[in-house]
């Protein structure tokens, strides 16, 4: 049933307008966004099915490989859980990820980097929550890339996330982070979030417990979507 | 109940479509199809229509690297997953025109969905942008022209305070369907929600 969810944290979030990532200047809106109630628009969304998957959705290493080949990078496991504001797990939804290469290149048409292409490597996996909202992949760990914003401004290693949750309102994009990156503490996109705390949220924290010892290290990297209200008491049909 | 603080939003970048819609880069052999490229799968009753547009930055450019996303009702007023009729998934995805920047979607005009006192909305789709420069996703909506005594009545567009803002959220008619520019600042910035 839909319920709702409670206002999202503006001031937790990055504003809009934010100079030193330069792109935000020509777009973000001037007007303040205006609030509402929500109804079934923003209470529901899209909801994906295990059978959108393939059997190596979930592994970047070799989903784009050729028969017998292997991307090449620090090979890692990321997992977490996707739980709401008040803790519940979000089951059965959709997380998908994209990064560069170990070398810091993306396989893009728009993207000159002179950093190579891995002929093995995609960038792109997806997979779906189970039902205690627990989700894993496998990848190259990325590497770090310069872009144009400052004369010498440089990307931390990151991998971009995007998630549905089971209602529209609660779509949320954003990148994760590597424990111990010093260049995370450099960056115009990563300060664009107002608060340290906020930051270091998006920062997977290196898990030697669950590593696959001669394989892969392991990052733990858990993602909170926003909390969906009880029913308002008027709206329970149920009358609880 | 204790609230934990959500996750942090973060720019989309530039090569969001890596991650979202990767056949439609060139990654092909990864997933069959990119998502939400197809919204009619079967034979949904309702109006068939077309919504294209383009989003546009500042200075008047058109970005060539947004991507939006769209969730709505069926033409009964009925959510996917919540009472639709099958054949309708409710939710598209389009990357934009790599020259162009525009966008556009194969749906169906929908119906009107109760608001949470009773009363009805008028119809809409709910759209989502997502952009390099963008550093969280900006929440909008399109209604339609040809309703106009639906829009009179609706109550969001009820509470907008700058009456004349209101058209920013009305797709215009065209021979082709309809057409919806989003304008991300400056004058007639479209619109945006803090649902």
């Amino acid at each position: 049933m839909p319920n709702g969810s409670p206002a999202r944290d503006r001031a937790w979030h990055p504003p809009a307008l934010t100079p030193l990532y330069k792109t935000s200047v020509a777009r973000s809106p001037r007007f303040a966004p205006l609030g509402h109630a929500t109804s079934a628009s923003e209470e529901t969304g899209p909801v994906f099915g295990h059978d959108i998957l393939g059997p190596m959705d979930n592994d970047l290493i070799t989903n784009f490989a050729a028969p017998g080949e292997m991307a090449i990078g620090p090979r890692i496991v990321v997992q977490g859980h996707v739980r709401d504001e008040f803790g519940r797990p979000v089951p059965h939804t959709l997380v998908e990820v994209w990064q560069a290469n170990a070398g810091g290149r993306y396989r893009h048409k728009k993207e000159g980097y002179l950093a190579p292409l891995d002929p093995n490597f995609g960038g792109c996996g997806r997979c779906i929550t189970d039902e205690n909202g627990f989700y894993e992949f496998l990848t190259v760990k990325p590497g770090p890339y310069p872009w144009p914003n400052g004369p010498d401004d440089w990307r931390p290693a990151h991998i971009h996330l995007s998630v549905f949750g089971h209602s529209f309102a609660q779509r949320l994009i954003t990148q994760l982070y590597f424990e111990g990156d010093p260049m995370i503490w450099q960056c115009p996109i990563v300060g664009t979030i107002p608060s340290k705390e906020a930051i270091e949220g998006l920062i997977a924290r290196l898990d030697r417990a669950n590593s696959l010892p001669m394989n892969a290290l392991c990052y733990q990297f858990d993602i909170t979507l926003r909390g969906r209200r009880q029913t308002m008491f008027e709206n329970r049909p149920e009358g609880l | 109940m204790t609230r934990a603080k959500e996750t942090a939003s973060q720019t989309a970048g530039p090569y969001v479509h890596i991650g979202c819609t990767p056949n439609f880069l060139g990654i092909e052999g990864i997933f069959p199809e990119d998502l939400g490229t197809r919204m009619i799968t079967g034979e949904p009753e309702g109006e068939r229509i077309t919504v294209t547009g383009s989003v546009i930055d500042g200075a008047g450019n058109v970005l060539k690297d947004a991507l939006v996303e769209i969730w709505q009702a069926d033409a009964a007023g009925q959510f996917p997953g919540h009472g639709a009729a099958p054949g309708f998934t409710g939710w598209g995805r389009s990357p934009g025109d790599m020259e162009t920047g525009e966008f556009s979607f194969e749906t169906l005009k929908p119906g009107r969905v109760p608001w949470h006192d009773g009363r009805k909305q008028a119809p809409h789709i709910t759209v989502w942008v997502v952009a390099r420069g963008i550093n969280l996703g900006l929440h909008t909506r399109i209604y339609f022209p040809d309703e106009e005594e639906a829009n009179a009545e609706d109550p969001i567009l009820q509470r907008v305070e700058h009456r004349q803002r209101i058209q920013t959220l009305i797709a215009d008619k065209t021979d082709e369907g309809y057409r919806f520019d989003i304008r991300l600042q400056g004058e007639d910035e479209t619109i945006f929600f803090d649902i």
